[in-house]
């Protein structure tokens, strides 16, 4: 593929363009073997675009150029669109993929209620969908698809490596702070059943309104007087990171231990240091964690020099990868004609790539990747650009997600 | 420990507090859309990307030129205003004559431009600004920890509330602008320049959404949709003190900052949606807010 | 019948054409949007053009009308028509409760009531159980209409959705040129005049805000069978805000303006979602040209050129 070797910005400006050209486009490639299309659909606009948006874009391309399409003679195609957080307009978009553009895999879709919205358009069209930034444990649970293949983290996750490993160290009491919708409240059932489960207590919660707040002093008063040891975040972006700055302000992180349940490098970037440090949480992917990481994070960030990848980046340039092995074992013919089949394939396939080594993906589409618990280190600690983490806690991949059994996924049964 | 309605006392103290600190970012933030619709009659949509500006103009001095926070109170607002003066100039003026639709349909696209731009040129994430040295910490209330910044924010919110209500209701060069408001020929045919006179006061009004920006940058994520989250509430604090009102946007931004606060113990979630229920409550009880004028 | 003119009569003829026409052309999951996105329009412009009141709440009866819609043939297995029918039951009945209470205002005061009023609503969909909150009703079938019409054929769902389109579209105009609309029209160019030769003006205005809400209801009930989904941001304001949007770039106040109105908006929606990053620069910018150059909207402005009424 040409394309790839553009920048980041270009190359989507030339995606959008190529629907106008594509008849003259199919026509010389139809003697080939036929075109693979990939459609990453995200936000590239609203507040997750730094966590997700056109490094995710890239990430996917670095996989193309990792895997060699040219070298291959395989046609690959990447477009991408921003979602708005609009389920209506996300379900609008995939639906013309699907129909119009040929999409056969469906790329990233961050925001679980646009997430959840895709599951059964992917399903009735039987194409791929793998995500890698939507955080609900109910996309492999209740809501899960044989389609759909969530690879990188989920609420659950979350809450067992940070909950878990701050109750170990003491922290049995929680106060939430928690955004009052869907993926907030998960993520707060999520934590507080392991808290208990592990014999600590959550003394609170502050459920606030989301989007649409800014100030947190009231509610971090409020979980100061409950004399509870531990903050749990549950949120995410600007949310996040407006109340670990205020609660830094207010000197709750010298009373409290903070536990942010989502959170991202880019975030500790916007925070800065002097704010963040000393902070929990957790991620499946970290650019400095060893030499692997280190050699894609070298290819990768030409195409995106001013935002680190993060698990999500890292989670579309793995899915890519694997998926483009699977469509090259079972045929480009046979991989476009059945998404059951190419997910089913892509789970009986062992998954191994730079970002996160080895690991398996369960039946329930499940990808089971090592978590890690990192704590965020002191400006003093930090050797140069985006140097933020040290590793705490490793949970491998088997025991890092919820149960099989415990996730109640329908087809799983039948 | 005292007991009000099921919460000690001193935690509802706090919250009281709090709620005042935040009105006081409301005051502020309406006090420059009351000015703008009182002089010019525009209901300007783009002042919480204004507010944003602000912020980022403190990060941007800061970060490329080295210039620190108090510096940026006085810098920032003034760059902001001048491209408020600028704006003024090429666009908003063309819209007097026009029904107040058009005046809020082109400053909310100028807000999708100008939110658009900062976050293609500096994402969505947002970026760090420290608490100035002097105002790092915080003092114990008795009933609250409360950070020194905090006060300092309410503090100078209500000297530049007080001073901005009180140079156009008592100064002579207020006493021209209300005059011009009123009758603009008129005021004319006395020498004054009066389109000047308008354009300066939209950059006052540009100047204080900014001023509050740079009070804002410390204590919030300094990022591209950082005003979306005000707009709303602040329109509806404009409307609940009255349209225009100078003294009505004061009176109900901190009023409201309390309101809000104590839903913030009492029912989290509806938070952000009290301030629209005591809107309708007083449209229907004084249809032209609390302080407006009766037309 | 309708009260068309001649010229409006050809453009209404080129628009039954184009309707018939596009689906064979274009995507027709993305022409239902268009479709459900003016009918949407016309029920926002009935308020403003022709009783000269801004609602900036006009997402709260969108919105309902597709929760309801969604919840009545997802619960109960009705009938795609009679769920429909719900949803514009919804917004009748929501638009004459916040009617009553926001009618007695006017200008930007009406606007800013029914703002708030909307806001509440959107509080009471995010905490209600039955909406699903955040992440909305999913996975709504679509059912049959008449219990005979297949809707998951798109092609089927496709001239539902357009017979309820012009269906909506010719009703307002119906209303226009009634009686009923003149009087309107009367109240709008000079209420107290129209008070004083005896009409109740309240009500009449209370009425076309019900018939307005009517109409956004069937619209949003219709969306929700299109997607499959009834979520927030039908609720939200910027649903509320991106209506009078439409309305104004397609021309305030005239008959094929919402229609024109929805076909730009949702396709710059739909297409420069990939160009990411710009595509809230690119619409903010185009309507500020709009507001700077084509005030009248694009209908508005051809109607100048031509010197017709469209």
């Amino acid at each position: 593929m040409r394309l790839t070797r553009r920048n980041a910005l270009t190359t989507v400006a030339a995606a959008a363009a190529l629907p106008l050209i594509r008849p003259a486009y199919a026509q010389s490639s139809a003697s080939k073997s036929p075109t693979i299309k990939i459609g990453v659909l995200n936000d590239q606009s609203g507040p997750y675009t730094n966590t997700g948006g056109l490094t995710s874009v890239a990430c996917t391309r670095q996989a193309l150029e990792d895997f060699g399409v040219s070298t291959k003679g395989m046609n690959v195609e990447v477009i991408s669109a921003d979602h708005q957080n609009k389920p209506d307009l996300a379900v609008s978009i995939a639906r013309q993929w699907f129909d119009r553009d040929n999409v056969d895999m469906l790329l990233d879709v961050p925001t679980s209620s646009v997430a959840l919205a895709l599951q059964s358009v992917v399903r009735e069209k039987n194409k791929v969908y793998l995500n890698a930034s939507a955080a609900s444990s109910a996309l492999t649970g209740e809501q899960c698809s044989p389609n759909f293949i969530s690879w990188n983290y989920d609420t659950y996750m979350l809450a067992k490596s940070t909950g878990g490993a701050m109750v170990k160290a003491g922290g049995d009491t929680w106060y939430f702070l928690t955004a009052d919708y869907a993926f907030g409240k998960q993520l707060q059932a999520d934590t507080s059943a392991l808290i208990v489960k592990s014999g600590g207590k959550v003394l609170g919660a502050a459920q606030y309104p989301f989007p649409g707040t800014t100030d947190f002093s009231s509610f971090l008063v409020q979980a100061q007087s409950s004399g509870a040891k531990v903050l749990g975040l549950a949120n995410a972006g600007a949310d996040t990171v407006n109340a670990i700055k205020q609660s830094a302000e207010f000197g709750l992180n010298k009373s409290m231990k903070i536990a942010a349940l989502l959170m991202f490098i880019n975030d500790v970037h916007a925070l800065g240091l002097e704010t963040a440090q000393g902070l929990n949480l957790t991620e499946s992917f970290y650019w400095d964690m060893n030499d692997r990481t280190r050699a894609f994070t070298k290819r990768v960030l030409p195409k995106t020099p001013n935002n680190y990848p993060n698990m999500d980046h890292a989670g579309c340039y793995s899915a890519t990868l694997h998926y483009l092995k699977t469509v090259v074992d079972m045929g480009v013919v046979e991989a476009k004609k059945d998404g059951v089949a190419t997910v089913n394939r892509m789970k009986a396939m062992p998954v191994e790539d730079d970002c996160f080594g080895k690991s398996k993906i369960r039946e329930d589409g499940r990808n089971l990747v090592a978590s890690y618990l990192f704590e965020v280190k002191k400006p003093s600690e930090s050797k140069g650009p985006w140097d933020y983490y040290k590793q705490v806690a490793m949970t491998p991949g088997d025991q890092a997600f919820r149960p099989l059994a415990e996730g109640h996924c329908s087809f799983i049964k039948a | 420990m005292i007991m009000i309605f099921g919460i000690p006392g001193p935690l509802l103290f706090g919250q009281l507090l709090l709620g005042l600190i935040n009105g006081a970012f409301y005051a502020m933030l309406s006090l420059g859309l009351a000015v703008i619709f009182g002089m010019l009659n525009i209901i300007n949509f783009a002042h919480g990307a204004l507010f944003m500006m602000g912020s980022f103009a403190a990060w941007m001095l800061l970060n490329y030129v080295g210039i620190g926070y108090f510096p940026s109170l006085i810098l920032a607002p003034l760059l902001v205003g001048i491209i408020g003066v600028v704006l003024e100039k090429l666009v908003i003026s063309r819209l007097y004559k026009l029904d107040h639709l058009y005046g809020l349909l082109l400053t909310f696209g100028m807000s999708l431009v100008i939110e658009g731009l900062f976050r293609n040129g500096y994402g969505s994430s947002g970026l760090p600004y420290r608490i100035p040295d002097i105002l790092q910490g915080a003092v114990n209330l008795g009933f609250m920890y409360m950070p020194i910044y905090r006060g300092w924010v309410v503090v100078a919110a209500l000297v530049v509330c007080l001073a901005t209500w009180a140079i156009i209701e008592k100064t002579s060069l207020g006493a021209t602008l209300r005059a011009a408001t009123e009758n603009a020929p008129l005021v004319q045919a006395f020498g004054v320049n009066v389109p000047r006179l308008v354009t300066l006061t939209f950059g006052g009004g540009v100047a204080l959404a900014a001023f509050a920006g740079v009070l804002a940058a410390p204590i919030y994520s300094v990022n591209p949709n950082m005003g979306d989250n005000f707009i709303n509430t602040v329109f509806a604090v404009v409307v609940i003190g009255g349209m225009g009102s100078i003294m009505g946007s004061i009176i109900s931004g901190f009023g409201l900052g309390v309101i809000e606060g104590l839903t913030k113990v009492f029912y989290p979630q509806a938070s952000a949606t009290v301030v629209f229920l005591v809107m309708v409550i007083i449209l229907m009880v004084k249809p032209r807010g609390l302080f407006g004028k009766t037309a | 019948m309708f009260g068309f003119s001649r010229t409006q009569s050809i453009a209404f003829v080129v628009m039954v054409a184009l309707i018939v026409i596009c689906p064979y052309v274009l995507y027709p999951v993305f022409l239902m949007r268009v479709l459900c996105a003016a009918l949407f329009a016309c029920s926002f412009n009935l308020m403003i053009g022709y009783v000269g009141l801004l609602s900036f709440g006009q997402a709260a009866f969108f919105g309902m009308g597709s929760y309801v819609a969604a919840w009545t043939i997802k619960a109960w297995h009705v009938d795609a028509s009679i769920a429909i029918i719900f949803g514009g039951l919804t917004g009748a009945v929501l638009g004459l409760v916040l009617g009553y209470l926001a009618i007695r205002r006017s200008g930007i005061y009406f606007a800013m009531i029914t703002l708030a009023l909307a806001q509440m609503v959107y509080f009471f969909c995010l905490e209600a159980p039955f909406t699903g909150g955040e992440d909305g009703i999913q996975q709504v079938p679509r059912g049959h209409m008449f219990g005979i019409i297949d809707l998951n054929n798109d092609m089927a769902m496709y001239w539902v959705t357009a017979a309820v389109f012009i269906g909506g579209f010719l009703l307002v105009h119906r209303i226009i040129h009634s009686p009923f609309g003149q009087v309107l029209k009367g109240i709008r160019e000079n209420e107290p005049r129209a008070t004083s030769l005896g009409y109740r003006t309240d009500d009449y205005k209370l009425i076309a805000f019900v018939l307005s809400c009517t109409l956004a209801g069937v619209a949003g009930g219709t969306k929700a069978l299109v997607f499959g989904i009834a979520t927030l941001t039908d609720v939200h304001y910027s649903t509320s805000g991106e209506v009078v949007l439409t309305t104004l770039l397609g021309g305030l106040g005239t008959v094929f303006g919402p229609a024109m109105g929805a076909v730009v908006v949702t396709s710059m929606e739909n297409y420069l979602a990939q160009f990411g990053a710009w595509v809230t620069v690119t619409q903010g910018a185009i309507f500020c040209v709009c507001v700077l150059a084509f005030r009248r909207g694009i209908i508005g402005e051809l109607g100048a050129l031509f010197k017709i009424s469209l």
